[in-house]
């Protein structure tokens, strides 16, 4: 789960680790109100949605009057913000951030995230601070620096003065940077992340740290234990249909093509989308139905396929696995006889029984087209969808 | 022989008077496997089916005789019961959960180390011998005795794998699903080198996702190490770029990740890469007669 940056910047302050201080408004009055209760400008006025790159897309900005920021913030609110992770869509802003601006002297980046290869908390950071740290990764990987951390004995502080140094912090920053890493690391071990991001950590002309952006990640699997976190979500930030389909725990992603997809289990599923797209068609969606492909279910995922109006066609692909092909096929027709599928439909069952359920399939009266193994389906449907 | 499991392998559920524990360990049992007994804890002494129900997994050892542990327990206790099986001296651990907070399995991971447990998963469909023994949620009938090694990240796209290979006539010796969290118990490579080291297996079908750069690690081991033919698919080559975690997840991981390189990767390493999920057989036989 994502969450918006002023509500990262309120549970790292929590844990102690120095951010500016703001506020969120939602109107630009209010914004103007809380500049001046912020005290004395110049002020950083920032639109809140779930993407980096805000601020080559107009949506940060530095006022020097409590009435700019009035101004700015009066030019975000409702603006459809495009930046390089938002997609051509964008996002419309409807939160806005407005908090004390500070002298940057200098500009660091500080993440932590779980590395796949080593298993541990990996504390990394690198002086080239509100660049694009992936091209600082792939032009010059020496300039990042990293640090594993134990689970038992959890980030150290001879980890973090290590690190400290290596950014070249002169002595009274790395005392500074000590207890940030650590309190950066507690945040992130104590709110279940799977990325905590601070990008830049600055260096202000006064000689303090402070972190200036900050990105949370949250593990989806571990929201059971932090109920007050979970209650952050930002439904407006998140594609209605994938909210939807979440309700029934349906796993739904929506795409650009025209064949909408129906399949069971994650693997199978992007396969599925990948073989689309190998017999030249295009996939309109990811939609995993998960292990029981229960009549309810293919009902729900029947719907939100088709109320996407570019989609053409649908394949059903179930591996029946523990569930017998003739049960499924029952499924699939009392689905598409309540929903009303009116466009080609092509399924692909495996599994136990499943002469019976093609044969189902075949008498329903309605227009499924049976297919056999993968290969198959997918040229049936593109044929189907594209003539 | 096969790997990690065979005829003789005693094996207890953790979770078992759950629907799902008890519906599979029925399944298991069913097939063959020595289904020897289930752990839930405040049920000791009772029997569930005729499955004997222990409170620890330290009394179902001693009691039982088991070397192998299947986990259906629900994500808050998963972490928990894979260390008390490792406590207790399970051989190998096999946790089906899906859902297991990444940071409770960072944790896992530390706690094994220096022991002498394995584990597979979390979030898998498990590990099949056929004709031997069936340790998970995988459709046993698919199946068929015979030399190729598969290994994946995902459940119903091994089954498809295994489908493809039974529909042509040829057995798989051991069919390993690894899980698909991004911190588990064994990776891709090593149970391509427990492949190498089984003489039952003639060649391995090795299927990948985007993401990571285990089958990477694996593919270079067989370049440099492999004696048997290697075929493998990677699921995801459309999947779409921006749903998969942000920066820092991409960097640590060198730049690897997508579809496009990982095959590239691959094939460079002398493995046959199968284009479409409906040829994961076929690109094995290109290579490799059975």
């Amino acid at each position: 789960m994502n969450i918006h940056e002023y509500q990262a910047k309120a549970i790292l302050r929590n844990f102690g680790v120095p951010v500016p201080d703001g506020h969120v408004v939602y109107n630009s009055n209010s914004a103007r109100d809380w500049a001046r209760r912020l005290g004395e400008g110049p002020w950083a006025v920032k639109a809140q949605i779930h993407a980096g790159g805000r601020g080559k897309g107009g949506g940060v900005k530095i006022a020097k009057s409590a009435d700019d920021v009035r101004q700015f913030a009066k030019d975000m609110f409702g603006m459809t913000l495009v930046t390089h992770q938002t997609g051509p869509e964008g996002k419309i802003v409807k939160r806005v951030l407005v908090e004390s601006a500070s002298n940057i002297a200098d500009e660091f980046y500080v993440s932590f995230l779980v590395d796949r290869v080593t298993d541990r908390v990996t504390l990394m950071a690198s002086a080239e601070g509100g660049m694009d740290i992936e091209e600082v990764a792939a032009k010059t990987p020496e300039k990042i620096f990293f640090e594993a951390v134990d689970p038992v004995v959890g980030l150290t502080a001879f980890q973090a003065r290590k690190v400290a140094f290596k950014l070249g912090l002169a002595l009274p920053q790395v005392k500074q940077a000590v207890p940030l890493f650590l309190n950066l690391y507690k945040a992130f071990v104590e709110t279940d992340c799977s990325l905590l991001e601070i990008n830049p950590m600055i260096l202000t002309a006064e000689g303090d740290l402070l972190c200036i952006d900050a990105k949370l990640n949250l593990d989806d699997n571990a929201l059971f234990r932090h109920l007050r976190i979970r209650d952050l979500r930002d439904y407006d930030e998140e594609d209605p249909m994938e909210i939807e389909a979440s309700q029934y725990d349906l796993s739904y992603i929506a795409l650009d093509g025209n064949i909408g997809c129906m399949v069971n289990g994650a693997g199978l599923a992007m396969a599925t989308m990948d073989i689309i797209k190998h017999t030249g068609g295009e996939p309109a969606n990811f939609l995993d139905v998960g292990g029981g492909a229960t009549i309810e279910r293919v009902t729900e995922a029947f719907k939100i396929i088709l109320s996407d109006d570019k989609v053409k066609g649908i394949l059903v692909n179930i591996f029946g696995g523990i569930m017998k092909c003739d049960v499924i096929a029952t499924g699939i027709i009392e689905a598409a006889k309540q929903v009303g599928v009116n466009i080609p439909l092509v399924v692909r069952l495996e599994g136990t029984n499943v002469e019976k359920g093609r044969k189902l399939l075949a008498e329903s009266g309605l227009n499924i087209v049976s297919a056999e193994g993968m290969a198959d389906a997918a040229e049936k449907i593109v044929k189907a969808v594209n003539g | 022989m096969s790997i990690l499991i065979d005829k003789n392998t005693k094996v207890i559920t953790q979770g078992i008077t759950g629907a799902t524990g008890l519906f599979h360990a029925q399944g298991a049992r069913d097939y063959g496997t020595q289904m020897v007994g289930g752990v839930t804890p405040g049920k000791g002494g009772t029997s569930v089916d005729g499955f004997p129900i222990f409170n620890t997994v330290e009394d179902a050892v001693k009691e039982t005789g088991a070397t192998a542990s299947v986990i259906y327990v629900p994500p808050i206790g998963s972490a928990d019961a894979i260390m008390e099986a490792v406590d207790a001296g399970i051989e190998l651990v096999i946790c089906i959960t899906e859902g297991v907070p990444v940071l409770d399995m960072v944790k896992v991971r530390k706690y094994m180390e220096g022991r002498n447990s394995r584990l597979i998963g979390p979030n898998c469909p498990g590990v099949i011998t056929p004709g031997q023994c069936k340790i998970g949620i995988m459709p046993g009938y698919i199946h068929k005795p015979g030399p190729v090694g598969v290994v994946s990240r995902s459940g119903t796209l091994t089954y498809e794998a295994v489908w493809q290979l039974t529909s042509r006539d040829i057995g798989q010796s051991t069919c390993v699903g690894i899980g698909g969290d991004p911190v588990n118990g064994t990776s891709h490579l090593d149970v391509m080198k427990m492949f190498e080291a089984d003489p039952d297996t003639k060649s391995v079908i090795m299927i990948g996702e985007i993401g990571g750069d285990a089958e990477e690690e694996a593919a270079a081991y067989v370049r440099d190490h492999m004696t048997k033919p290697v075929a493998a698919f990677i699921a995801g080559a459309t999947a779409p770029a921006g749903k998969r975690m942000g920066h820092a997840g991409a960097i640590i991981s060198g730049g690897k990740g997508d579809a496009a390189s990982k095959k590239a990767f691959l094939a460079e390493c002398g493995i046959s890469v199968a284009e479409s999920p409906a040829e994961m057989a076929d690109a094995l036989l290109k290579i490799w007669t059975p």
